[in-house]
């Protein structure tokens, strides 16, 4: 039964060793538990070497020992952890106890039962054994868990590593987005500008070379309304000197008098052409209200048709061109934006011109350059073509003519961005469609279709 | 001032009746006598019949057909001697209009609306 008692004393200080971690948490306790020990492996031995427990005053020794060390750990609140597993312990301690005071209360009935009884200290053995393999399982169990804990717990700490790092990178990416967002939005708004000043800018090129050539046009009537004034003067002053002649010249002074009513009538018929110029220009500079009127585009397409035509002649008065006309019905009433309408009109018009003008220097006197203008009304749009018999658009030009600053004429003298504004108005601001066939040194052919609006 | 023959060529017909008012004094004094021609072409064959006699040509540059600056080309090509004298004219005041004039040969440039102040005392020059 020593060898019980020396093995719970082992296991139970090795157990609270191992559980509480004493040596280094608390080598206080940790020393004193080592002490128990050794103290508990040298009485052992010595109990083995004496055999002096041939006299049950060794056991009882044992008892006393073992009932201490239990009251000890009972009593001490660090060891509370541990109490389950002293507890099992205690059965084989009170059983051991027990037979030991029956032995000595009743030695007869003892020795009656002495082989039963002794098989005891067997079972007590194999039971602490069995209770010590049992905590071992557990402890390693435990520790395996705990390790896996720790595993756990260290990849968690790596994964949140990791996630805060990841947190930084995409926080840097955020601010970096966010920063290129801000910049395209600013580079958007000066595109955005641009466009409004491009737009501006080829608005005042296509007026500004209409407006050289009518300013031209102007000065021819101005030159005769500006001297025959100036003659009107001279003529009047004369009419006064001859009628203060003692004999005037009646002839003289009718044929002043005719002439001075003939000058009268230039000067109207040249202030009145003035005036139409300008009001021609007038019509193209206004800036449109961007709503839709009611208007009759035949009157409006031979308006700019002239314009355009006008507009060149100014430049170059060599320059001629039948005007061909068809209405279909007249007059022709759609709803559109009348000034901006009006600049794809011209637009086209100049164009034509334009190459009809070219392939008149090409070809020479034996060309004759024509423009046609008709319109007609489909069963659900309108339909305005212009066509000229000019130089036409190679294939490979054809599909670029409406991209933004696309064009053939030399620089300086087009933006390039007449006809994608054109296209722009008509697909974008009438839902209509332009769309141009064409065969080199043939013809064009520009179609313009809107909607019918009721 | 001797007698002195003026060509002026513009397309535009109401020249005629302006020239003749503005020098109506010149012309009765006999100082001066005008001729219209009103295009290039029309020019050239009235210069043909009366080289001889044309003092001066005032002729402007934006005509249909020929040009005044191609009339001005062709009449130095003929007339090589310092006589006709060619004025141009044109309601285009721009340096490469008056290159071109100068360099085809013209002795002065004018603009429109013409200044027969400046044009009388240019020709009292002659």
């Amino acid at each position: 039964m020593e060898l019980v008692y020396f093995l719970i004393i082992l296991f139970s200080t090795q157990y609270l060793r191992d559980t509480l971690h004493t040596k280094t948490e608390d080598p206080e306790t940790d020393k004193r538990l080592n002490f128990l020990r050794i103290a508990a492996i040298v009485y052992f031995c010595i109990s083995m070497v004496t055999s002096f427990d041939d006299q049950t005053g060794g056991m009882w020794l044992w008892h006393v020992l073992i009932v201490a060390f239990f009251w000890y750990l009972n009593h001490d609140e660090k060891f509370k952890s541990g109490k389950s597993y002293f507890q099992s312990f205690y059965a084989p301690i009170v059983i051991a106890i027990f037979l030991d005071v029956v032995s000595v209360a009743l030695p007869t009935f003892y020795s009656k039962y002495d082989s039963y009884l002794d098989s005891f200290s067997s079972i007590a053995f194999i039971w602490v054994i069995a209770i010590w393999y049992q905590n071992r399982k557990q402890q390693k169990q435990l520790a395996a868990e705990r390790l896996q804990r720790l595993e756990e717990e260290k990849q968690n700490q790596l994964i949140a590593a990791q996630k805060a790092e990841l947190e930084l990178v995409v926080g840097e990416r955020t601010r970096e987005i966010l920063q290129q967002k801000e910049e395209l939005e600013t580079t958007l708004q000066h595109l955005q500008a641009t466009q409004v000043q491009l737009i501006q800018s080829e608005k005042m090129a296509s007026l500004g070379e209409l407006t050289a050539g009518i300013a031209h046009e102007i000065q021819n009537p101005l030159n005769f309304v500006n001297n025959f004034a100036e003659v009107n003067t001279e003529l009047i002053e004369e009419l006064k000197e001859e009628q203060e002649k003692e004999s005037p010249d009646l002839e003289l002074i009718e044929e002043i008098l005719t002439d001075l009513a003939d000058n009268m009538q230039k000067m109207v018929y040249h202030g009145k052409r003035a005036d139409s110029i300008v009001k021609g220009m007038l019509l193209h500079s206004r800036s449109g209200s961007g709503e839709k009127q009611l208007v009759d585009i035949n009157a409006l397409a031979d308006e700019y048709m002239r314009l355009a035509y006008h507009g060149l002649r100014a430049k170059d008065k060599s320059f001629n061109a039948a005007l061909e006309k068809n209405f279909q019905t007249d007059p022709l009433m759609g709803q559109v934006m009348p000034q901006d309408f009006g600049r794809v009109l011209l637009n086209i018009f100049n164009n034509a011109f334009y190459a009809v003008m070219e392939r008149k220097r090409e070809e020479g006197e034996n060309f004759q350059p024509t423009v046609w203008l008709s319109t007609s009304q489909e069963e659900n749009f309108l339909l305005i073509k212009i066509r000229d018999n000019g130089t036409g658009i190679p294939d490979a030009v054809k599909e670029k003519i409406f991209q933004p600053f696309f064009t053939t004429k030399p620089t300086g003298q087009g933006t390039g961005l007449g006809l994608s504004l054109s296209y722009d108005i008509i697909h974008k601001g009438h839902n209509g469609t332009l769309t141009v066939t064409s065969e080199k040194n043939s013809f064009t052919e520009f179609c313009v279709q809107i909607p019918l609006i009721n | 001032m001797d007698h002195v023959k003026i060509l002026v060529v513009d397309d535009e017909t109401d020249v005629q009746p302006l020239f003749e008012q503005r020098f109506r004094r010149e012309i009765r004094k006999g100082e001066l006598s005008f001729s219209f021609a009103f295009s290039g072409e029309e020019a050239l064959k009235y210069m043909e019949e009366h080289a001889s006699e044309v003092v001066l040509i005032l002729s402007d540059i934006n005509m249909p057909g020929m040009s005044g600056i191609d009339l001005l080309k062709h009449i130095r090509r003929t007339h090589a001697s310092p006589n006709p004298r060619v004025m141009i004219i044109t309601a285009y005041n721009d340096n490469d209009y008056y290159n071109q004039a100068i360099s085809g040969g013209a002795d002065d440039f004018l603009t429109k609306p013409l200044d027969f102040t400046l044009l009388k005392e240019k020709l009292s020059q002659l």
